[in-house]
């Protein structure tokens, strides 16, 4: 058994396909560069509601933006409000100070209108003429018949503004490929996140939070499923052989809410600092779409299935959003979680009500230990987050 | 056994010698800008079987071998109100640049509780401020709004803003003592929502240095309509806490 006594410790153990990520730090942006001299399309996007098949049905490249670090906020700041989510902070100031290489490579952005902090930035942005800027028009009602009905023309519109912008066909076999690959992604994922159920965990946090950000840069979606199977598959064999990360005795906390990038990763490394483990976390990006696939064998009008698949997304977007609760109570479950941390980036509504759905989920009907937390991307408040994530894990009994 | 438990904190670092049933020495001096040093003059070169280290510098302190342990100062106040009080429920604790309330079982294990954030907005360091902008002492401060038969609002929680806010009241002639008592209002309808979020369960105890103010003491008790109970020494649960710990950690081998 390998104890997680320090991150250094664990580091040493370390499987080697996880080493393969560290280079897709330095790769991903070069890699695109060249894709691109080679003519192909590069469409940038921000969320997980954005439909990529439409862009791998192109023969496009679809790849994340930037947006998890501390620093651009200040450019972001002298247009934006300071009281405004960082994340989309983040964002605007990488995008316009030219710092976020799959920006500056993107051929066009897509965003969508998730929430209202974001909704305004895309209108500033599209002024900016840094970028092609394209917004979708999201419902947010996702159990009603006219929210599905706007987001299938949505995505129709989209599908007609990418052909005549590019001059291309997409076709719906296309889509089809385009799912099936992505359905393909999204079960490599879910098996590598799925291995943490185990206890011990093989997987620390920081592990998680590595992988599902860097692989949001790649630009070949084979290559980052081929290199999620082989991180799956070694590690599925060192753990028959005993390899672990922490002890039956390590305290399992479960993340949800506001996406945590590189850069945004402070919860996760305090509570890792303090010993314990983030073994799942349910956040865009983590698990909260793994589950979501379409069933291959459906041969309705193909933009139709990948409507009904987005609309599922559990976000805190959503109203009402009870599939999010459902989640978190089967992962709380499944992954065995000793309690849960709800992180709200400062200024985001949604997560933060919805925060109290949660705790009455994780406290009142699965009594279990919860924790939210509201915070930014500065380390100001580091050690205050550090006191309060320790005394979480000292009311966690195990 | 002889254990110590250490609490540094902002403005001061407590010390309280333990021998498993009685205090036997407790000190309280200012942190200033040598917590270390301090807490080595504080140890004073005394053989303790085992020190525990709570409160915001814990960690330095073990990292340069003064503590064998560290806690939390939530689950400190909570080990240290329960040693005084052990029909504690709820524990309030207003320091000097923060305030926290917790929430205990029947056990005396930590259940839930609430920080409050990154500003110093109703803590100690706050009362502080306000206490300067009017030309009182600290210790004054809450006697002079005990003598007040009206209050007059703040409308800021900033403390600077609310500096500014009381300079300016002064300025228009406003009498002190009821800004005094308008300022220790704000404290307590903001703590008492926390309170209330956090859960509010009798025995209800009131702990650090502000459980000191009689005016916060008296206010709290009407405004959450229950018997406050304040430790002789509130300034030192926390270092008690760690005391209790470390007594805890030598029983358990």
């Amino acid at each position: 058994m390998v104890e997680l006594n320090t991150l250094d410790d664990y580091k040493q153990t370390r499987p080697q396909s996880l080493e393969a990520f560290e280079a897709l730090r330095r790769e991903n942006a070069s890699i695109l560069a060249s894709e691109k001299e080679k003519g192909r399309r590069i469409i940038g996007a921000y969320c997980t509601y954005f439909p990529r098949e439409l862009i791998l049905a192109m023969g496009g490249i679809s790849v994340g933006l930037c947006g998890t670090i501390d620093d651009p906020i200040a450019i972001a700041e002298k247009e934006l409000p300071r009281n405004l989510c960082p994340l989309i902070k983040s964002s605007y100031g990488l995008a316009i100070s030219g710092r976020c290489p799959y920006f500056v490579l993107a051929d066009m952005v897509i965003g969508e209108t998730t929430c209202d902090g974001k909704k305004k930035m895309f209108e500033l942005l599209a002024k900016k003429d840094v970028n092609n800027i394209y917004v979708m028009q999201l419902p947010q009602m996702p159990d009603e018949e006219a929210s599905l009905q706007l987001w299938i023309s949505e995505l129709r519109r989209l599908k007609t503004h990418l052909e005549n912008t590019f001059a291309v066909q997409i076709t719906d076999d296309a889509i089809r490929e385009a799912i099936r690959l992505t359905n393909e992604e999204a079960r490599a994922r879910q098996a590598m996140f799925d291995l943490n159920k185990r206890v011990p965990a093989v997987l620390s946090g920081m592990d998680l939070v590595n992988i599902t950000f860097l692989t949001g840069f790649q630009a070949d979606r084979h290559e980052s499923i081929r290199m999620v199977e082989a991180v799956a598959a070694e590690l599925e064999e060192k753990a028959q052989n005993g390899y672990a990360v922490g002890t039956i005795n390590t305290k399992r906390i479960l993340l949800t809410g506001t996406p945590v990038g590189i850069g945004s990763e402070k919860v996760v490394e305090l509570v890792e600092e303090a010993g314990a483990l983030v073994v799942a976390i349910e956040t865009c990006g983590g698990y909260k779409t793994v589950g979501l696939r379409i069933d291959e064998t459906d041969l309705r009008d193909p933009i139709v299935l990948l409507a009904e698949k987005y609309l599922k997304i559990p976000c805190s977007v959503m109203s009402p959003n009870v599939e999010r609760l459902a989640l978190l109570e089967r992962m709380i479950n499944d992954f065995k979680i000793d309690g849960v941390i709800d992180l709200t980036w400062q200024a985001c509504h949604t997560y933060n009500v919805e925060s109290y759905e949660v705790a009455r989920l994780v406290e009142d009907k699965l009594r279990k230990p919860f924790l939210h937390l509201e915070t930014d991307y500065s380390q100001s408040d580091r050690e205050t987050l550090r006191v309060r994530i320790e005394a979480f894990m000292e009311t966690i009994d195990k | 056994m002889l254990v110590a438990g250490l609490d540094i904190g902002s403005r001061t670092i407590a010390l309280v010698e333990w021998d498993g049933e009685c205090i036997l020495r407790e000190e309280v001096i200012f942190t200033g800008t040598d917590p270390l040093g301090n807490s080595r003059k504080l140890i004073g070169g005394r053989c303790y079987d085992r020190i525990v280290a709570t409160g915001y510098g814990r960690h330095f302190i073990a990292n340069h071998d003064l503590a064998h342990n560290v806690i939390t100062e939530i689950k400190a106040y909570a080990l240290g109100a329960r040693q005084l009080f052990p029909g504690v429920h709820t524990v309030l604790d207003i320091g000097g640049q923060d305030s926290k309330v917790i929430s205990i079982n029947e056990c005396g294990n930590v259940i839930k509780f609430e920080m409050n954030d990154r500003c110093a907005a109703g803590t100690g360091r706050f009362l502080e401020n306000m206490a300067s902008a009017l030309g009182l002492s600290i210790e004054e401060l809450g006697m002079h709004a005990l003598s007040a038969n009206k209050s007059i609002p703040l409308s800021s929680m900033c403390t600077v803003f609310a500096e500014s806010e009381v300079v300016s009241l002064i300025g228009r002639g406003a009498d002190s003592h009821h800004v005094a008592l308008g300022i220790h209002n704000a404290v307590v309808s903001r703590v008492s929502a926390v309170v209330q979020r956090v859960g509010l369960l009798p025995q209800f105890v009131f702990a650090g240095g502000v459980a000191r103010n009689l005016c916060i003491r008296k206010l709290l008790a009407e405004e959450l309509c229950i018997e406050v109970y304040v430790p002789d020494k509130p300034q030192i649960v926390g270092a008690l806490g760690a005391a209790i710990q470390a007594q805890n950690d030598l029983q358990r081998g």
